[in-house]
């Protein structure tokens, strides 16, 4: 016992627990092989069990996020919205959804999901935060038509911010709009912004619309032409804007008869 | 009753046309559910009801849409009509009967819009028209054509089930 406590019989001792640590782990390792072979039928059946439990939480999850993803993006556009009716608070503004566009492709109209019962009437702009879209041609209970300004029949009166001149801008049936009847002695340049002007009552003003993007000017021609860019894109409309304290101007009455 | 099956039909493929296939833009040309829809309802042998469903068509496709109410009844009824026509003269190929009038027809609707709202005073270049707008509606409606055909063809049969000759 003295010698053991001592410390002379430590090698002694090293060798054997050596010795019974490697053929314990020997044993338990064939051990566990043989568990292994004999249960693992059953841990194979539960185990596609549960990979099929977590592939469908992996698709149930990942739904959700698409959803949520979805949500983020409306929600976004729904705080730019209302930044910009912060922004402009002179007028009132109700949101609505676009549900639709117009069956035929020669009219550029998207229908929105609020009517008459929310107050909105024929000829109030419609805008989203980055600019002008256009505004209500059709209103029925529960939904209204929408011209938008790239409509072949659509022309807005506008004003060009940095050459403070006005002009008319004109859609198309390729989606394209154009700015006309601007006067030859006016430098018109690309990236000039071009806003409503409020002439004629059918659109407040200020509005942004666009910027021109190239110009074409003849000697012979009696008026410019510019191209613009809009600052909308007319293609991924989703929420949108109704001004409602807006009341259009007729002047119908007030121009000569031809 | 069997006008009844009208109702759904018409409402959902007026609605597609409104939400999706008004969306998805070849150029500047859309796709139009409807025209094909009533093109391949009215070469079903059986149907005896084309003209009222090109009728309701084209009533709910002028509510929804800013043209004139005289274009889509005009054009639809127009469709129904080529379609008869074809329907008799080539019923033994009704694949090749569904695309001529799918091709005509879509023609059709486009030179009718084109001049109507010419004359209502809209300005539309008759170039940019036909290049960027009928032709790839053309090739729209045709892509169109051989699904809407077979869903009609189906739907004919359920609705005007044919008596077993024993």
């Amino acid at each position: 016992m003295a010698l053991a406590l001592g410390g002379y019989f430590s090698s002694a001792s090293n060798v054997f627990t050596g010795s019974l640590v490697n053929v314990q782990a020997w044993f338990s390792a064939r051990f566990v092989a043989l568990q292994d072979f004999f249960t693992s039928p059953r841990d194979l059946a539960s185990l596609r069990q549960r990979n099929a439990e977590l592939e469908g939480e992996i698709a149930e999850l990942q739904a959700q996020v698409i959803q949520l993803q979805q949500e983020v993006g409306e929600t976004e556009i729904l705080a730019a919205l209302v930044d910009f009716s912060r922004a402009r608070s002179e007028n009132s503004y109700k949101a609505a959804a676009v549900i639709g566009r117009d069956p035929s492709p020669f009219l550029h109209y998207v229908i929105i999901n609020v009517g008459s019962n929310d107050g909105i009437l024929r000829g109030m702009p419609v805008v989203t935060n980055q600019g002008l879209i256009g505004r209500v041609d059709a209103v029925i209970a529960d939904a209204a038509r929408v011209e938008l300004i790239t409509d072949p029949a659509s022309s807005v009166n506008v004003r060009l911010q940095n050459a403070e001149t006005e002009a008319s801008l004109v859609g198309s049936v390729t989606g394209d709009v154009t700015l006309e009847l601007i006067p030859q002695d006016i430098n018109v340049q690309p990236g000039d912004l071009v806003l409503t002007s409020g002439l004629g009552g059918g659109y407040p003003p200020d509005l942004i619309i666009g910027q021109v993007v190239n110009v074409r000017s003849r000697d012979f021609d009696l008026f410019q032409q510019a191209t613009v860019q809009p600052v909308v894109d007319f293609n991924r409309l989703e929420i949108v804007l109704v001004i409602v304290n807006f009341k259009p101007v007729d002047i119908a009455p007030l121009l000569p008869a031809p | 009753m069997r006008n009844l099956v009208a109702v759904p039909v018409i409402l959902l493929s007026v609605i597609l046309q409104s939400a999706v296939i008004s969306r998805v833009y070849l150029l500047s040309g859309i796709g139009d559910l409807p025209l094909v829809m009533l093109a391949a309802w009215s070469l079903q042998e059986e149907v005896d009801s084309a003209w009222h469903w090109a009728t309701a068509t084209g009533l709910l496709v002028g509510f929804i849409s800013g043209l004139p109410l005289v274009v889509p009844i005009t054009g639809y009824l127009a469709i129904v009509l080529l379609a008869r026509i074809f329907q008799r003269r080539v019923w033994q190929a009704p694949l090749l009967a569904m695309f001529s009038i799918t091709f005509l027809g879509t023609i059709l609707v486009s030179v009718l819009s084109l001049g109507v709202l010419r004359f209502v005073g809209v300005p539309l270049p008759i170039s940019d028209v036909l290049g960027l707008l009928t032709l790839p509606s053309v090739l729209l409606n045709m892509l169109l054509a051989i699904p809407v055909y077979a869903v009609m063809r189906d739907l004919a049969r359920w609705v005007y089930p044919t008596p077993e000759v024993e």
